[in-house]
């Protein structure tokens, strides 16, 4: 199964390909961003594949890397009966393509991300916070985002900074 | 023609919102025109949470996800982390998994039924299906001591081996539901009323099932057949025979019907499992990264050796990343776990089905009557603890 994707998706794409790797049986494409839209087009299109249901997109923060977020698309395929991984490293401030033009699913998906990361999506329709409230600050999902005890707030401590665990 | 619209806030109180979702909708007349979900009151932090755990404290979280599928939710981690661990699991426990995953069906279900009909008008559901339910929290109470956050699986099996009255209770609720889901279709199915509200409201289209990325009966009821347990068999799936049902009617009626016929096939399941529930160990011998059994500890230095350095200091599975999909009663839930090699998860990420699903409820709705709305929020079976996390 995931020589058919494989091959197919290296013929096409060749030296784009910044990385193909398959570990615990599972495929994995690193790329560039720019071709971000071509790839899950083809993906998605090609009669062969066909991974037509868009499962996740997350993020994972690697805070000492130049480019700190690794963006993760996993895609399904009903026929091939099998997932491919697409992962796409970009820095801070850097936005990405948005996917909502391919899939209405990517809509909320992307949300989380920004909500809990801070990526930017490109050409998303409606990328507001979507866990958590408008105004409250950071992402917390981010590696430098400090995890706290609750504290509860009351008059005499409202001003207090809450318990750092780690 | 002047068209005067009104914005209203559906929930996030209102008890047909199954937990605290808001929908705000802009209506012209009775018919909506534009619909926002809003969720996030729920919001726990749970995959940041993980991250500062060690790989085992985690599988109390997954419960409180979906608190009406917490089995569902244990599995799909515990095969997550097996999987980067490379443990491979005794087939007692295998079995028992895929029974109890079943039972946990079942019971999420059941409360989908009640509370959806409740919510269309036919009160009394709800009181037959937590009938039917407690059978099931019987079971989870019998083998994990709660009837509710059960945390019942581990990481390489089960937390404690099945107990001596499991087969009766088990067959006493595959008898009691068995006879009670005629009884239900016999209530609602040819009900006027039950038709009227269901037939044709919320229609999603196989495309725009598709598009949006449901999962489980949602999609199903849009004539996808697509279930992971016979797409990608887990847990010795593929040792049973069931069918998986589908509908073509792509609506709340055909939601009704699959998750039926889901609870059927869900006995049968459980009926083969129960009779051939292969005999030995019910947790993996894999020492330094499986526990060891309670009895192995009392007799065995080194048992109790690796239990205390299991549970102080942990495993560290080696770095790598994978992503494990079962078909929980909601649709696909995945977990992308991320190893560095430390004894924590680097990332641990859930793909709720819930939270998917939820978006679509836009398709479903616009075009319809308000109070379908309330149908439609009901036929996704949504549980706001996993839409937030």
């Amino acid at each position: 199964m995931d020589i058919t994707t494989r091959d197919k998706v290296v013929a096409r794409f060749g030296e784009k390909l910044l990385e193909t790797s398959t570990a615990f049986d599972e495929l994995t494409f690193l790329i560039d961003k720019g071709d971000l839209l071509a790839v899950v087009r083809f993906l998605r299109d090609d009669p062969a594949l066909k991974y037509l249901h868009l499962s996740d997109i997350t993020a994972t923060d690697w805070l000492d890397r130049p480019k700190r977020f690794e963006v993760v698309y996993h895609l399904y395929s009903f026929d091939l009966r099998d997932y491919v991984r697409v992962k796409v490293r970009v820095g801070e401030e850097e936005p990405i393509d948005s996917l909502c033009s391919e899939w209405d699913g990517a809509n909320w998906l992307e949300r989380e991300v920004y909500d809990l990361f801070g990526v930017k999506f490109t050409g998303h329709p409606d990328l507001r916070r979507i866990l958590t409230w408008e105004g409250f600050e950071g992402h917390p999902l981010r590696k430098d985002y400090p995890l706290t005890y609750e504290v509860p707030q009351f008059t005499y401590n409202k001003d207090e900074p809450p318990e750092v665990i780690k | 023609m002047d068209q005067k619209l009104m914005t209203i806030n559906l929930g996030p109180q209102h008890p047909a919102t199954h937990g605290v979702l808001r929908v705000v909708l802009d209506i012209d007349g009775e018919t909506v025109v534009g619909c926002r979900p809003e969720v996030g009151y729920l919001h726990t932090g749970i995959e940041k949470t993980a991250e500062a755990k060690l790989y085992y404290k985690a599988i109390p979280l997954t419960d409180r996800m979906d608190y009406l599928a917490p089995m569902s939710n244990n599995l799909g981690y515990c095969l997550a982390v097996e999987k980067l661990l490379g443990v491979e699991i005794p087939p007692k426990a295998q079995w028992a998994r895929v029974l109890l995953a079943e039972a946990t069906r079942i019971n999420s279900h059941l409360v989908w039924l009640g509370t959806h009909a409740l919510d269309i008008g036919a009160l009394s559901m709800v009181l037959y299906a937590f009938r039917e339910r407690e059978d099931i929290l019987k079971i989870y109470e019998a083998v994990s001591g709660q009837r509710m956050m059960s945390t019942y699986f581990r990481i390489g099996g089960l937390a404690e081996d099945l107990p001596e009255d499991f087969g009766s209770l088990v067959q006493t609720m595959v008898t009691n539901v068995r006879r009670r889901l005629q009884e239900y279709e016999d209530i609602l199915t040819n009900n006027r009323i039950w038709r009227n509200r269901t037939i044709g409201v919320g229609r999603l289209t196989k495309e725009e099932a598709i598009k949006s990325g449901v999962t489980g009966p949602l999609l199903r009821a849009s004539g996808v057949k697509h279930d992971l347990r016979k797409a990608r068999p887990y847990s010795s799936y593929e040792k049973f025979e069931f069918e998986v049902p589908t509908s073509d009617r792509c609506d709340c009626f055909g939601r009704y019907e699959v998750r039926m016929e889901e609870m059927r096939q869900s006995l049968r399941i459980i009926e083969q499992a129960l009779a051939g529930m292969p005999d030995g160990r019910f947790r993996a011998r894999a020492p330094g990264v499986v526990l060891p059994t309670k009895e192995e500890t009392l007799y065995s230095m080194e048992a109790l050796i690796y239990h205390f350095k299991l549970t102080t200091e942990g495993f560290s599975p080696p770095p790598g990343e994978v992503y494990v999909t079962i078909e929980s009663p909601k649709g696909e839930i995945g977990f992308y776990m991320v190893s560095d090699g430390s004894p924590m998860p680097y990332r641990m990420r859930v793909r709720p089905p819930s939270f998917v699903n939820i978006a679509a409820l836009p398709k479903l709705v616009v075009g319809r009557l308000l109070a379908d709305v309330i149908a439609c929020i009901g036929s996704i079976d949504i549980v706001l603890g996993e839409v937030d996390r």
